[in-house]
């Protein structure tokens, strides 16, 4: 039987470009010093500990190994997940079924990434097939943007409609002092940005940043002794159906649409506008933030620009998107999709200081993998 | 924090070198076939479903929706048209060679006459103004191929 | 714990330079684990897969295999390390209460890349990776300080090789079925000392697959589930010199915890037959140790009395183990689809008579750092 489990912890770096000053078991260490004393635990009190992020970006095999001095997994059950950038996503799912399947009360997720360590868009791309379309694949960037034209195409969308999810990301950071990036930027700074692969330039695209992110999951019987107010998780879902980019259904999305469906079924959402709070949203570029809003059934095909323009998703809009800064702001890969659920964890836990949206009942994050691999996890305030 | 050796600020970082990893990836046999038909035929194949009839290109053994294997060839030609494109221009290092890619580059998504998906591939236009999503394309040849992709020189549009 | 069960298993045959890629490899096993269930895809909830970027040449390298391993239209997900331990994260989503059935698959293309530069890329990049440590070079300083603290001998380790490589002759995956002497062990190449050429596992291309149930649908599904009865996993320190080389607490640790979940107490009787991840012949004899079959320093000993062979006490690696077929991550989950064959009665040649209760082990990072333990039986209680 299932057992219920929730977040009781969140802890992070303040994540930046390069951090010279720490080697990578150093940096694990940090966010996980914060997750123990967010959660008010120690090393003692976590019985297994899962660890992900992308290997070639720092060239170390079997990392969970590795990772022990930083991770406190030392004489601890440890294990490993990637899955390309979604690996945060895989990383809370693994938490959560640790905890959830019975085996372990108290479980610690762990993402990470020391970007600055190696040429980001070279690794990248040699998740393509590397004997048919490794040569091809733009970095991370060329299918998003192409992703983009299209949508320009079909339904008369333009670069500034992107470009205002750029600015919404960017400026939300202001109010998150872990976040990379935090300046303010206009629309104006975002289309006079170098373009990096039309039609996304520099500012609607995701920096590369070194970080790390500890999340901990705990038990129904364990969770409300160690914080008032844990962030329940309700569902999770996943959908990694493409092998090839060549395979892809940009007009329909059939992953994200798949991942979503799933994901609020499980949660009993029928209508995620005005059931949902609040979402952390990995959008990697301004981009998706447009077009994929309506392959999560939050607005119709072709709709989402209209939305944009009315502020829906600010952060005094009917659903904010991003109160964190989002992927925009800060990005080391391995982490970034746990960062999301962490800082979905902080709203509904009440614990996301300036960023705080009010009266967070329920929250989604969402990650996503180059390959249009999508996970989503819901959590809210109230136990399943 | 004190600093028994050193100047307290100094800072290390190591290198990995040119360090060099070799794979030799097997194709197996679909891929093989692909590759052979650029080699031999000058044409691109696609494989078929026996139970859902889509054709996927590039080929290979199982359809992943329906789970079963394919055997039914399909030769899908040379022409198509785009389904998708972008214009590379940050250089970034290709991992097969350590060195920048050149810019700018148009990666193209073709979607082939009779094939459910895209074969990527680069398309010889390099100004994004002069290209359209929608346009038709065709698959230009090198005099010499040697069974890889690049058999197939770039695409163009016709 | 709740009970679920093991119901379905698949490998390929291990072998070197294997013409099928990535996903025709996982195809195939998963083709052979839902044949030996009696399912089709359809039947199963979610899927667990097994990669490692480095062994595969990219990074997400389960992509390559998504959609042979039945990831299309079902939760998917991907854990980079042993297969003990990836089946161990598919017996807890089994056990979850959102699934019904997992498959599980492995592979590994060992000849496709550089085995010791790949293996090297786990050190630490500032301290030992430049000296150019392998798998072979730093299990030679773990073979040498474990033997010399305990006089175990080299003629004692080769018995495990001789052995296990007699045993593969009647398992057909195997790689390696040999027929060899002690002085065949001793006169073949040195590699890196104390450890030779024939005391250390093969380079083996190879995948596996193993579906997992929870007990009602695996009542549904078959007349013999295997069910597990215990798993848990320990990781040691990283760096060599921060361990006592000599004995594996992580194993004793892992085992002692998997041993409390199925109720057992006195391992060597309890335990009919075992297949353990012997990567150089002188980890059986630290593995018999660190599982409790025999006392610290007594694995040469046990190997000599010939109560590990087929037809003794307690049957260990009757499939050949992993030195007659290593295909990485794949050998972790091989010895469970092994130990499961056995429970079964099904294991041909290499059967352990009478078997009901297995204990399938694996390892994963430098010289073992992590130890994964499982205890399956055919018997519920």
């Amino acid at each position: 039987m299932a057992r219920r489990t929730a977040i009781v912890g969140v802890g992070q770096t303040y994540h930046t470009s390069k951090r010279k000053d720490v080697n990578g078991q150093e940096l694990i260490n940090e966010a996980v010093k914060r997750a123990l004393e967010d959660a008010n635990l120690t090393l003692k009190d976590i019985d297994a500990i899962i660890i992900g992020n992308m290997d070639h970006f720092e060239a170390i095999n079997y990392v969970d190994c590795w990772s022990v001095d930083g991770s406190g997994a030392f004489m601890k059950p440890i294990m490993k997940v990637t899955t390309g950038g979604s690996t945060g996503g895989t990383l809370g799912a693994c938490a959560y079924y640790h905890v959830a399947s019975g085996f372990f009360d108290v479980v610690m997720a762990i993402g990470w990434e020391k970007n600055s360590e190696s040429d980001t868009q070279a690794a990248i791309s040699t998740c393509a097939d590397p004997i048919l379309e490794r040569d091809f694949f733009g970095g991370a960037i060329g299918p998003n943007a192409a992703e983009y034209a299209m949508y320009m195409k079909e339904y008369g969308a333009t670069q500034e409609d992107a470009a205002l999810v750029a600015v919404r990301d960017h400026n939300n950071a202001l109010n998150n002092p872990y976040a990379h990036l935090r300046k303010f930027i206009t629309v104006e700074d975002v289309m006079n940005s170098p373009m990096l692969c039309w039609p996304i330039k520099l500012l609607d695209s995701c920096p590369r940043s070194d970080g790390a992110c500890a999340v901990i999951y705990a038990s129904e019987d364990r969770a409300p002794k160690i914080t008032p107010k844990p962030a329940w998780v309700h569902a999770t879902a996943v959908s990694h159906d493409y092998v090839y980019f060549g395979d892809f259904d940009w007009e329909a999305m059939p992953t994200l649409e798949a991942t979503a469906t799933r994901v609020y079924k499980r949660a009993g959402i029928t209508n995620p506008l005005k059931e949902i709070d609040v979402m952390e949203l990995y959008l990697p570029f301004s981009t998706c933030g447009v077009i994929w809003m309506e392959h999560m059934w939050v607005c119709s095909r072709g709709e989402s620009p209209s939305l944009i323009r009315r502020g829906v998703f600010d952060m005094e809009g009917e659903l904010p998107v991003n109160p964190s800064g989002g992927v925009l702001s800060t990005n080391p890969i391995g982490a970034t999709a746990l960062i999301r659920i962490g800082e979905a964890a902080l709203q509904v836990m009440g614990k996301a200081g300036d960023r705080q949206v009010s009266n967070v009942k329920t929250a989604m994050a969402t990650a996503f993998g180059s390959c249009y691999w999508f996970e989503a996890t819901i959590l809210r305030a109230t136990k399943p | 924090m004190s600093a028994p050796a050193g100047r307290g600020k100094e800072l290390l970082e190591i290198s990995s070198g040119e360090a060099e990893h070799v794979y030799y990836w097997h194709c197996g046999h679909y891929m093989s076939q692909f590759l052979l038909g650029l080699r031999d035929r000058k044409t691109i194949l696609g494989i078929k479903c026996p139970r859902c009839g889509r054709v996927y290109v590039p080929p290979r053994e199982v359809c992943g929706r329906c789970f079963v294997t394919m055997d039914e060839w399909v030769d899908l030609g040379t022409e198509g048209y785009i389904y998708a494109f972008t214009v590379v221009k940050l250089p970034y290092i290709d991992p097969n060679t350590g060195k920048p890619i050149k810019v700018p580059r148009t990666d193209v998504y073709v979607k082939l006459d009779g094939a459910d998906t895209c074969l990527m591939h680069w398309l010889d236009e390099t100004d994004e103004k002069k290209i359209a999503v929608g346009a038709r394309v065709k698959a230009v040849f090198k005099k010499r191929r040697r069974g890889t992709i690049h058999d197939i020189e770039y695409f163009k549009q016709i | 714990m709740d009970r679920a069960a093991i119901i379905g298993v698949g490998q390929t045959k291990y072998e070197r330079g294997k013409t099928k890629n990535f996903a025709e490899l996982v195809y195939e096993v998963v083709r052979k684990a839902l044949d030996d269930a009696g399912m089709e895809l359809d039947d199963i909830d979610n899927v667990v897969t097994t990669t490692n970027d480095f062994w595969d040449g990219r990074t997400i390298a389960c992509m390559a295999i998504a959609e042979a391993a039945g990831s299309y239209g079902r939760d998917a997900t991907n854990v980079e390390g042993d297969g003990t331990l990836s089946s161990f994260y598919g017996l807890m989503r089994t056990l979850s209460g959102v699934y019904n059935s997992t498959i599980v698959t492995t592979h590994c293309k060992v000849s496709e890349g550089s085995p010791r530069k790949l293996f090297n890329q786990a050190f630490d990049p500032v301290y030992e990776r430049l000296l150019g440590l392998d798998a072979i070079s730093s299990s030679a300083l773990q073979a040498r300080a474990y033997m010399n603290k305990f006089g175990i001998t080299e003629e004692q380790c080769a018995l495990v090789s001789v052995k296990n490589h007699r045993n593969a002759k009647n398992n057909p995956y195997a790689h390696l079925p040999l027929d060899i002497t002690v002085e065949d062990v001793m006169n073949s190449p040195m590699l890196a000392e104390p450890i030779k050429r024939l005391d250390t596992s093969p380079i083996s291309d190879g995948a596996c697959a193993i579906i997992m149930a929870t007990e009602k649908e695996a009542r549904r599904r078959t007349k013999r589930p295997i069910w597990v009865k215990g798993v848990a996993h320990c990781t040691d320190a990283y760096r060599l010199g921060e361990r006592d080389l000599t004995y594996s607490s992580a194993l004793e640790t892992a085992a002692k915890k998997a041993y409390q979940m199925a109720g057992i107490t006195d391992p060597w009787r309890q335990i009919d037959v075992a297949e353990v991840y012997d990567a150089f012949s002188y980890m059986e004899l630290m593995w018999y140790e660190g599982l409790g079959f025999c006392g610290r320093g007594e694995g040469g000993k046990l190997i000599e009395s010939g109560r590990t062979e087929m037809g003794g006490e307690l049957p260990v690696n009757p499939s050949g183990g992993v030195l007659s077929a290593h295909s990485v991550q794949v050998a972790g989950m091989a010895r469970i689809a092994e130990a499961v064959l056995q429970l079964r009665g099904e294991a041909g040649k290499r059967q352990v008579p009478g078997a009901k209760v297995a204990l399938a082990h694996g390892i994963n990072g430098i010289c073992a750092q992590t130890h994964c333990v499982w205890i399956l039986s055919s018997e519920e209680r």
